[in-house]
């Protein structure tokens, strides 16, 4: 065992807990021992969701066993696999994950702790609606749940931040697809009014949507968006390649204040002006389209010593004004934000901590620095909670308790339910004690 | 649990009722403070600070009382503090310190007992005190106020300003000592501060009020500084006149 530093994907606060690599048999023993224990993955999750101050924390990396597909698209794989190693096998056999975030390197127990979404949820949800069966060990026993069985367990587990149990298998439904190439479609808009009217419009013709917002440019090209949208190329005789290795990394942490508002600007403006006004049908790679960011290893190093946050909310399609009035907010208080994501969302899950609503979902990255930042996403917060919206906890760094339950008022039903499996509070994280879920 | 702009839910403070203990502890009520101790010497004044701190958002206060010239009563105003919170700590103001009267305490030792105690001895065995308390934990914060004064001691305070360089400095060895731990600890070395220590004595350049130093304090908990000067300027007016020559340095303090 030994005493190791664990950070979120952003940097910004970090603790020191003991950490494992336990194979399934072992979890079951080690949640049976006095401290407090929480399951971890890759660590993409930006905040402290992964994180155990003094606690015990078990990696899931020594969870890697992959069985064979089986004929419909099911498949059962260890917590510890990976999205990668999911697409890396699965492509050249012609399945593909359902749903996939911005980065291949997410295990499965993270995805579905966080119950992951991606540029799909408008019309596939999220990564648990593909979820057929899982296997959670608690400190009351290993059980086996599904939307059949057990289950108010099985979602609760779903987006339940880990704070049920430790996955450590799961039966997914991939999907079937004929090629590794995705053919997009790409338009620029001038302003949000515009490309919102035209995602709420169009959108439902392609399974892949997603724009990417300007929200430091104010007046008449308030929200300038690029918006990208496509599905699996349709060939029968493609040969299927997996998506390539980072070639690049960030070896250490870049100097604070590299990524200012002068920078962000700079390549907010550059990234606009070469994106095409129009073009239609064009072929991207899986890697390119879906997975940008994973082409430069530890590019979250670039944000310096003090870090990034992001914050990602989402509001119901009534609450349209809240995405304008948010980029609005941010533009005027000059806060340097990075191109921001602009999403559809559908229906969440039945789960007492989903996170999707149908309507809009929007991710800015922030770097950790201005002073006036925190204040900002105070009051970002307040828009959000009075459109009924509420703020994603996977991103969460900030999010205070008061507000937290007003945004998850069904957050009591996830206790209860945890109660059932973990009655001596053993799984915590240092995400639930901020937001005071658990006070252990 | 402290969050992403270093803004701690559970404070401790040591020293509690000072001015700018309490401009401090208002402002992390005002931020995400809401489970305040509040231990010191005089409990009518921490009374005072603790119904401040709550007017500014705090939901749980304590008061405990110990006496600064009694090493001893550390160990256990520590221990008071944490069972008083009942959950990880994310925050510990050391703030204890006494200005005293050089003129008069220089040639009694006793009060030169006193002076060292209060502003050294008993600010490390707090320490000392929190040190395991606080590895173990894995996380938080410690913040220490130190003073600029430390950085060069004159003639006129050196009784204050000699602890206060042995406090800061001795800080620096044991925020090394941390690296790794998830506890950090930050020095604040303010300059002249207006505060009821300061009262009546003649202000040096660049001199500031609580509030000024509560703010830079909570800027600098966001930031992996080890020291946080207050007014910033400071850092750059001390670089210069921590090796003015010796009879300069005499000179610009001769009425101070």
């Amino acid at each position: 065992m030994s005493r190791e530093k664990l950070y979120g994907w952003g940097r910004t606060s970090p603790s020191v807990a003991e950490v494992l690599e336990p194979t399934a048999e072992e979890v079951s023993s080690l949640l049976g021992s006095s401290t407090h224990v929480l399951s971890r993955g890759l660590g993409r999750s930006y905040g402290d969701a992964a994180q155990l101050a003094g606690g015990l924390v078990l990696r899931n990396s020594a969870m890697t066993v992959m069985d064979t597909i089986d004929s419909d698209g099911t498949v059962w794989v260890d917590a510890g696999v990976t999205i990668d190693d999911l697409i890396r096998v699965g492509l050249p056999q012609g399945w593909f994950v359902p749903v996939t975030p911005g980065t291949r390197q997410v295990s499965v127990g993270g995805a579905i702790a966080a119950d992951v979404h991606g540029k799909n949820h408008h019309v596939d949800g999220s990564f648990g609606h593909h979820v057929r069966s899982l296997v959670l060990a608690t400190p009351s026993g290993t059980i086996t749940c599904s939307p059949t069985d057990r289950a108010e367990l099985f979602w609760a587990t779903i987006g339940g931040m880990g704070l049920t149990g430790v996955v450590l298998r799961a039966q997914l439904q991939l999907l079937a697809v004929t090629s590794d190439k995705v053919i997009v479609d790409t338009t620029r808009f001038t302003n949000l009014e515009s490309v919102m009217h035209e995602m709420q419009s169009g959108d439902h013709r392609y399974r892949y949507s997603v724009a990417w917002v300007d929200c430091m440019t104010t007046g008449a090209t308030m929200g300038r968006a690029i918006l990208t949208r496509g599905d699996h190329a349709d060939r029968s005789n493609d040969e299927r390649q997996s998506p390539r290795e980072a070639k690049i990394g960030v070896p250490f942490s870049a100097p604070s204040g590299l990524l200012n508002g002068l920078s962000i600007r700079a390549f907010n403006e550059l990234w606009f002006r070469m994106a095409p006004k129009q073009r239609r049908g064009e072929e991207q790679s899986i890697g390119a389209f879906f997975h940008p960011l994973d082409g430069v290893r530890d590019w979250n190093r670039l944000y310096g010593r003090r870090g990034f946050v992001q914050y990602q909310f989402a509001v119901p399609d009534t609450a349209s004004e809240t995405v304008v009035d948010a980029i609005k907010l941010l533009a005027e208080s000059r806060v340097p934000s990075f191109l921001a994501v602009l999403k559809r969302f559908g229906a969440g899950t039945p789960g007492p901590l989903s996170f999707p609503m149908p309507g809009w979902t929007l991710a800015l990255d922030l770097p950790v620095g201005p002073a006036a930042l925190p204040r900002v996403l105070d009051q970002l917060d307040s828009l959000v909670l009075e459109a009924g919206g509420r703020v994603y906890l996977a991103k969460d760094a900030r999010l205070d308790p008061a507000t937290f339950r007003a945004m998850y008022p069904r957050f009591e039903e996830l206790l209860q339910i945890k109660r059932t499996v973990d009655p001596d509070t053993v799984i915590t994280s240092d995400l639930a004690r901020r937001l005071e879920l658990i006070r252990k | 649990m402290e969050n992403a702009f270093g803004q701690p839910q559970t404070v401790v403070v040591l020293g509690g009722s000072s001015d700018i203990a309490r401009e401090v502890t208002k402002k992390l009520c005002g931020a995400r403070a809401r489970t305040v101790v509040l231990a010191g010497r005089n409990e009518s004044l921490l009374s005072e600070a603790a119904k401040e701190a709550s007017n500014a958002g705090a939901t749980a206060t304590h008061t405990i009382t110990f006496d600064a010239q009694d090493v001893t009563s550390a160990e256990t105003a520590v221990a008071q503090s944490f069972a008083a919170v009942g959950a990880p700590v994310d925050l510990v103001i050391i703030a204890v310190g006494l200005l005293g009267e050089q003129m008069l305490d220089e040639n009694d030792p006793a009060a030169a007992a006193r002076m060292s105690i209060v502003n050294y001895a008993w600010p490390v065995t707090a320490l000392a005190a929190l040190r395991q308390r606080m590895i173990a934990q894995g996380s938080g914060r410690i913040v220490v106020i130190s003073s600029v004064a430390g950085i060069r001691v004159r003639r006129g305070s050196y009784l204050y300003s000699g602890a206060k360089a042995g406090l800061d400095r001795l800080c620096e060895g044991l925020a090394d000592s941390l690296i790794g731990t998830g506890v950090t600890l930050q020095i604040v070395r303010p300059g002249f501060v207006h505060t009821k220590m300061t009262a009546g004595l003649k202000p040096a350049p660049f001199s500031v009020d609580a509030e000024r130093v509560a703010k830079d304090i909570l800027r600098g908990l966001g930031t992996p500084a080890r020291i946080i000067y207050s007014p910033s300027i400071m850092k750059w007016l001390f670089a210069l006149l921590r090796h003015l020559p010796a009879p300069l340095w005499r000179k610009i303090n001769e009425d101070r």
